[in-house]
């Protein structure tokens, strides 16, 4: 299979004031590698702070990397070695993104129309007048709103049509590949199977390649073909999605499992827990070695001083472990 | 407490927001019953009046929402005829609650310690700031706070979430509360965080025997911790019963929409969600008949003209409102 996405010890620090001349940084992507194969979802969970937003926004340097090296389709756009870095004007048209929060990323002073169009006028300028609204029409048909909502504003739709209104404008300029950061999160338990669906199937229709970014791995899991668990800032397990659920070697993807509550009175009693002590570190100053040492039940005297190889384990199946590489 | 009497009784409430819009039927004739060392899960969408009930019955509700009919017995009392004094005394000894954010409702000016103390002072008029103390840290120590005594100093800021939300766990339950309200404790925190705080709930309602009326939009935490359901749809309870009855045997359209559209981590094959249709209901202009007839893909005409009955529809107060019960009761008898 075709790789699409291609992405090699990926960083990016946010340098923060602490006070009167002192800063620190964030290490909010250290040094994650990966990549997504032409026509796939690749699914990243992760709890919040665990920078799963970031790598994705980083993916579309929306933000500018720290350090690494990201290729799309073959072309390196990024690489902090070769001091790559490409104009990203006419990636946008390839790449897109649908963003978490629909009421507060769509402008509420413009029209869905315009909102859909907008990309549209910057990236398609052959297109004009009539041809320029037939477009935006049919984007809003495929996305199960119609011609008339082209005039109305963000306020007047519940949250599953703003939700629709995002992936429209997304749509628009034709994309291969879309980041959707959390796209169901802020819906409702009804909305959001709507909403999955209707992804699963313009990424059918339309041949599309997915990133697929949230926290509750139910959602990841039936969506997605490989999961990626992300936990602070590293990327600790990379497997195809069935194998990963069923068969998870690091200790925090498993916690994370056993975590989840079954909609299922007598599984989900019945079900063993690895319950995690306390809280995620802050990455402001992240913990030597391998950076879940503190919480995992596993831990050792090696792990809070080395930091775990990422390596392949089983075919297609990544994980960072100093408890896996001794077997 | 005399043996007829009910620990909770909910009767036919209705809670109303008068916005310029119009009227607001935000709880729409809810009834149910909750016995001691219950615990009841309320589920329901954003804008289904789960919260709004809770917020009625402990009397925290506010304008432009007022309860315009039906009753809330307690052990026994009417609490909606309470006075402001006697809702005072009600609040904090006998009902307590938890909210989803915790950031928002503990004081940033105020230490943790304080908090908790003044819980407790401000309900026990005898009781002494040493003795509140010592309780306070007890209460730290029983949620699970390490290094009590230090944590008694500090502020909300230097607690992390899921600490935060013991804290306001400890704070709510000072008092020794016989039912505790949970709205959406869990909703704001991670997986693993929130896996914690359940084991903590259960842990501390083994404990203490209190009851719980836990409030949430996520089946899979109704399934872990409760031991009743209600499903709330539009201000209305569509369905109720105990909590195998609501997932094995739902009888609710909406009910078995729901766990039908919920993706799972426990399936084998990649199966697609069947998700249910439409939007949700506009509380401004509420359907006619039964508020979910326009989404309901077994809809009936009737239901489009008359609110449905609520029937029993099984064991152990299995109850659900839908006109398909009426239907096929009434096939049973011919």
């Amino acid at each position: 299979m075709k790789k699409l996405i291609e992405v090699e010890h990926l960083r990016k620090y946010f340098r923060i004031k602490l006070g009167t001349l002192k800063y620190g940084s964030i290490q909010a992507v250290e040094d994650v590698s990966f990549f997504i194969y032409v026509g796939e979802t690749l699914g990243i969970v992760g709890e919040s702070g665990c920078g799963k937003t970031t790598m994705g926004r980083t993916l579309l340097r929306l933000y500018n990397p720290t350090s690494g090296r990201i290729v799309y389709d073959g072309t390196p756009i990024y690489d902090s070695e070769k001091k790559i870095s490409v104009p990203m004007l006419p990636y946008r048209k390839k790449m897109q993104i649908i963003f978490q929060d629909p009421s507060a990323s769509l402008d509420p002073r413009m029209t869905v129309g315009e909102i859909v169009g907008e990309a549209l006028s910057v990236h398609r300028p052959d297109l004009k007048g009539k041809e320029y609204r037939e477009r935006i029409n049919e984007m809003l048909d495929t996305v199960g709103l119609n011609s008339e909502h082209a005039n109305r504003f963000p306020h007047e739709f519940s949250g599953g049509q703003q939700q629709r209104v995002g992936i429209a404008r997304a749509l628009a300029v034709e994309p291969e590949f879309i980041v959707c950061d959390e796209p169901i999160s802020a819906l409702d338990v009804s909305i959001q199977s709507q909403v999955v669906n209707m992804l699963e199937d313009l990424q059918q229709e339309k041949h599309l390649t997915y990133l697929f970014i949230a926290h509750d791995i139910s959602v990841v899991r039936h969506i997605s073909n490989r999961i990626g668990v992300m936990y602070l800032g590293q990327m600790v397990e990379l497997a195809e999605s069935y194998e990963l659920c069923s068969q998870p070697m690091h200790p925090y993807t498993k916690s994370l499992l056993s975590a989840v509550p079954l909609p299922d009175p007598q599984k989900t009693r019945a079900k063993k827990r690895l319950i995690l002590e306390g809280d995620v570190p802050s990455p402001l100053n992240p913990p030597t070695g391998c950076r879940f040492h503190t919480r995992c039940p596993y831990a050792t005297e090696e792990c809070s001083q080395r930091a775990p190889v990422w390596k392949e384990y089983a075919p297609g199946h990544f994980a960072a472990c100093h408890a896996l590489e001794g077997k | 407490m005399k043996n007829n009497e009910k620990f909770l009784e909910v009767r036919d409430l209705r809670v109303s927001f008068f916005t310029h819009a119009g009227e607001v039927k935000a709880v729409d004739g809810i009834s149910y019953d909750l016995g001691e060392h219950e615990v009841m899960g309320i589920v329901g969408e954003s804008g289904s009046g789960k919260s709004v009930e809770a917020y009625s019955i402990i009397g925290l509700l506010q304008n432009p929402g007022r309860v315009i009919g039906g009753s809330v017995k307690f052990m026994g009392e009417d609490v909606l005829a309470y006075s402001e004094e006697q809702k005072r005394e009600f609040r904090g000894n006998k009902v307590s609650m938890i909210f989803q954010n915790p950031m928002t409702c503990l004081n940033p000016v105020y230490t943790i310690g304080n908090q908790l103390m003044e819980a407790l002072l401000c309900h026990n008029k005898d009781v002494t700031r040493k003795a509140a103390y010592d309780r306070a840290v007890e209460m730290l120590e029983l949620v699970g706070i390490n290094n009590a005594r230090k944590r008694m100093k500090q502020y909300p800021h230097e607690f992390s979430g899921g600490m935060r939300q013991r804290a306001m766990i400890a704070m709510a339950l000072i008092c020794s509360p016989k039912l505790l309200i949970a709205d959406e404790p869990t909703t704001a925190l991670d997986v693993t965080i929130q896996a914690q705080i359940l084991e903590l709930m259960k842990d501390i309602q083994r404990k203490t025997g209190m009851s719980i009326i836990f409030i949430t939009h996520n089946l899979g935490v109704v399934a872990e911790i409760c031991d009743r359901v209600s499903v709330m749809y539009a201000g209305h309870i569509v369905e109720q019963g105990n909590v195998n009855d609501i997932f094995y045997r739902p009888k609710h359209p909406y009910t078995e929409g729901l766990l039908r559209s919920m993706p799972r981590v426990d399936t084998k094959e990649r199966e697609r969600l069947i998700p249910i249709e439409g939007t949700p209901v506009d509380l401004l202009n509420p359907p006619k008949g039964c508020p979910f007839a326009p989404r309901c893909e077994k809809c009936l005409k009737v239901c489009l003209e008359h609110k449905p009955p609520f029937l029993q529809v099984g064991e152990d107060a299995h109850g659900s409102a839908c006109w398909l019960h009426v239907k096929e009761m009434k096939e049973a008898g011919e």
